[in-house]
């Protein structure tokens, strides 16, 4: 089914790609730039820039098939738009934080929307993708199919990596149908029986797809068959949400996000995780997310004691504000060590967005 | 074609003195027990891919972490390779020992350590068995998602050494989308913490890297598994078809209608007789095809899901349709398909069970060339098929007895391989590559990308001692072998002298 006409501002610029990177070297690193949405996340790369925005286009999308292959530098609204019109979607619902916002980027980052923890990440739809190595020679890793596991794998390995380990041309992905039903609801309580009532439902088959609390209100969306969705709306109650809450707050354009110029930590924990106990932050000023799994948190905390306090409960913290010395959280000592062998063997020059994800490489 | 190790193609392996390499591990190790008779050896000469044995120079069964860190170190500094096995269920060859290697055991670490209900984790050993996980939890309402057939007797580090599938996968993913965190060691003997109980972890994703890598890269020691509530039900449709194409266009219909289903299993005329011989599951043994359609979830939608695809079977052109009436007639059609193997055992002396990945579309063109290559070589297939995320199954029915069949069957297995690569799919989709499927890599992947693999191995374990020759075929082998990977017309390997 795939349709060139359908996909007319396809571009390859591949060759142009394989040459800036064949021109690299470790003393001329390059920077690689989609969209430019996200270069805020993440520590800043000196190099010289290699734009993947001309290098565009879906390649094959077979609706039946559940399977879309798209270039890098295809829009990321593009991209759902043309899976929205076979009623189809992008499951892991990727922020995209301006509409210049690329797939490579999206992919890069690995970051994603609210539904994550019960669809799943952005890596979990990875079914396969093209990468320039470090010689600027492009490589197939993962496949175009639903299943594949034929050597290492190597294309969830890049997601996440920042283009650190080679240069992202093109993806494969899984895509899920639209659900037929959607409700969004807004339950008044406090974030202590928000949490609680999240563990009870967690344990419950509810058609949930996402689940946030803010400001003294749980808000929840749930997705599914109209059956389901409708009486698990009367069960657990609360008042009618505009559906607009969701794509604020993947997009992170809720009035939280920008009532102070304090820096803007994400933390990531484990499912069932009580209460963060912060020095000098009152729990109520927190953001949660991904039913608790994701918490947001906007305020002058010191990195080393936020850090210390997350990790014992088991997760880490990443600074969304730019300028922080290290915005991910240190790995530990062997954790570190074959990270490095991996960029080593994989970036043997040190040309790929150097220094991106940690100071030391 | 023989598929055991090969030093002129995989690479020489250092030899040592059985008897030294004992004295040296249980010095290190002295209350590790360690087999090296051949008697106590031979139970472990090979895994699911039983056409092939080896005696492994000495067999390791740690209890304890200290001593598979003992042992690690002593093999690394005495160059001899290890290869980790979990139950031996593997059908790909991946814990196939090597005689001058030490085959290290999981299977004692089999205790399930942690089940938090309100977390939805499961903290378990490695050799624990895969539906000994969904059976603890299963008081809290919760199960493991991921169901290979050999779920009775499978342990959850070869699930995760082989990034294992099952029949729900389409739903609910693999191994890989199912395991939050690992406990590994390295072969230097270091202790690693791969992923975490929180849905992200910073840094690369070591722990996709970890699924499916076959023991090559670190010994899986722990393994904390997402759990998921139960669904509220499961029902199962049976459609019969008087044709396979319909059956293969129907597969795509229920998916175009936006039905995900839980399972969706398609098996041949052939596949169908069999398991009705053996099961009884009430299977019309006279339709080309039959389709089972499993539809689980919240009770109200599944209702509305069953009368959209009867809907969508009927227009398909299916000449019956049967709702399971109860969970007793459910789990009979499900017999008939996950004894599917054994079933065919029955109707042969030996079968050669593929596991190759397609584009569902492609279907009726692969079965129609499955058919032709079935007819040239002689033997008859049997196709049972995870219809719904592409991944087939063809059994091959041979007589390992008569002279020459074997190979036979090899071959013809290979050819519907390389038969799955060129309509765009996989050698394999849950099974692994182990050694079975080393030369077909070579038809899936160029030159450069095995050596980026290679480079992988080499961050992990410079020297290859940790399961050598499994998974990623060296470039010579590739260049021996007759199916290379041309990519855009070059030849590959030039660089290699030709035999």
């Amino acid at each position: 089914m795939s349709n060139n006409d359908v996909f007319c501002s396809a571009a390859d610029s591949l060759p142009a790609l394989s040459e800036a990177v064949a021109a690299a070297s470790s003393a001329h690193p390059i920077r690689i730039e989609g969209g430019g949405t996200k270069s805020f996340y993440g520590r800043p790369v000196e190099g010289t820039p290699v734009s993947t925005r001309e290098h565009r286009g879906i390649t094959s999308y077979d609706p039946v098939e559940l399977i879309v292959s798209v270039r890098a530098g295809t829009p990321i609204a593009e991209l759902e738009d043309a899976l929205a019109d076979q009623g189809q979607m992008l499951p892991f619902e990727p922020p995209h934080f301006g509409s210049n916002a690329t797939v490579g980027g999206t992919i890069a980052t690995g970051l994603s929307g609210p539904r994550r923890p019960w669809a799943g990440s952005v890596r979990d739809f990875v079914l396969g993708l093209r990468v320039l190595d470090h010689q600027g020679r492009e490589q197939r890793f993962g496949g175009e199919v639903m299943k594949n596991v034929a050597g290492y794998d190597l294309s969830r390995l890049m997601v996440g990596a920042q283009g650190t380990l080679g240069l992202i041309t093109e993806v494969t992905l899984k895509v899920l149908p639209k659900a037929t039903a959607s409700a969004s609801l807004r339950l008044e309580m406090s974030q202590q029986d928000a949490l609680q009532r999240l563990a009870e439902w967690g344990r419950k088959p509810l058609p949930l797809s996402a689940a946030a609390w803010h400001a003294g209100a749980l808000h929840v969306r749930l997705e599914g068959g109209e059956s389901s969705v409708k009486a698990t709306a009367s069960m657990i109650g609360g008042d009618t949400l505009e559906p607009g809450f969701w794509s604020e707050l993947k997009e992170l354009s809720l009035p939280f996000f920008a009532a102070s110029d304090a820096p803007l930590w994400r933390i990531s924990l484990p499912t069932n995780s009580a209460m963060l106990k912060l020095d000098g932050v009152a729990p109520d000023t927190l953001l949660l997310d991904w039913g608790g799994n994701q918490r947001w948190l906007k305020g002058a905390v010191d990195a080393h004691e936020l850090r210390a306090v997350v990790q014992r409960a088991g997760g880490h913290a990443s600074c969304f504000t730019p300028g922080a010395a290290e915005p991910f959280t240190p790995l530990s000592p062997v954790v570190a060590k074959y990270h490095e062998q991996v960029k080593r063997q994989l970036d043997p020059d040190a040309i790929f967005n150097p220094r991106r994800l940690y100071p030391d490489w | 074609m023989n598929i055991l190790y090969d030093e002129r193609l995989d690479g020489a392996l250092p030899r040592r003195d059985r008897q030294e390499v004992l004295a040296e591990l249980s010095r290190v190790a002295p209350d590790l027990t360690l087999l090296h008779r051949e008697e106590d050896l031979r139970p472990f000469e090979c895994d699911g891919l039983s056409a092939y044995r080896v005696l492994p120079m000495l067999v390791a069964l740690p209890e304890r972490l200290d001593q598979v860190e003992a042992l690690l170190k002593q093999c690394r500094a005495l160059g001899v390779p290890v290869v980790t096995r979990g139950a031996g269920t593997g059908l790909s060859g991946g814990a196939l020992p090597l005689e001058q290697g030490v085959l290290l055991v999981m299977s004692r670490f089999n205790r399930i350590l942690d089940i938090d209900a309100d977390a939805r984790v499961a903290r378990v050993q490695p050799g624990v068995r895969n539906l000994a996980i969904s059976e603890a939890a299963s008081p809290f309402g919760l199960y493991y998602a991921p169901d290979p057939s050999s779920q009775i007797a499978c342990s959850i580090g070869g699930n995760v050494a082989e990034n294992a599938g099952g029949v729900h996968c389409l739903k609910y993913g693999l191994t890989v989308h199912n395991v939050l965190k690992l406990e590994v060691m390295t072969i230097e003997g270091e202790r690693m913490t791969i992923g975490s109980e929180a849905l992200d972890s910073p840094g690369f994703d070591l722990l996709a890297l970890m699924m499916g890598s076959e023991g090559m890269l670190g010994v899986v020691t722990e393994i904390t598994v997402k759990l998921l509530p139960k669904p509220e039900t499961a029902k199962v449709l049976m459609a019969s078809f008087d044709d396979v194409e319909k059956a293969g266009a129907a597969v795509g219909d229920i998916i175009a209608a936006g039905i995900i289903p839980g399972g969706l299993e398609m098996m041949d005329n052939l596949a169908i007789r069999a398991a009705e011989d053996f099961i009884r599951a009430g299977y019309p043994v006279d339709a080309e095809a039959i389709l089972l359609c499993e539809l689980d979830g919240v009770e109200a939608d599944v209702d509305d899901d069953i009368e959209t695809v009867r809907g969508v079977l009927a227009k398909a052109g299916a000449s019956d349709v049967q709702l399971a009436r109860d969970e007793t007639e459910r789990a009979k059609f499900w017999a008939g398909r996950k004894n599917a193997f054994p079933a065919v055992g029955r109707m042969s002396p030996d079968y050669y069970c593929m596991d190759g990945t397609i584009p569902r579309r492609e279907l009726p063109r692969v079965l129609m060339g499955i058919s032709d290559l079935s007819q040239q070589y002689g033997l008859k297939v049997a196709n049972v098929f995870h219809a719904g995320d592409g991944n087939m199954h063809p059994l091959i029915l041979f007589d390992a007895n008569r002279e020459g069949e074997l190979a036979t069957a090899e071959a013809l297995g290979g050819k519907i391989l390389e038969l799955c690569v060129e309509a765009g799919g996989s050698i394999t989709g849950e099974h692994g590559v182990g050694r079975e499927k080393i030369n077909q890599m070579c038809a899936q992947f160029d030159s450069l990308e095995i050596s980026t693999f290679h480079a992988v191995k080499a961050a992990f374990d410079p020297d290859g001692l940790l399961n050598p020759g499994k998974n990623i075929p060296t470039l010579a082998r590739c260049a021996e072998f007759g199916a290379m990977h041309v990519h855009n017309n070059e030849l590959p390997h030039p660089e290699l002298p030709r035999f």
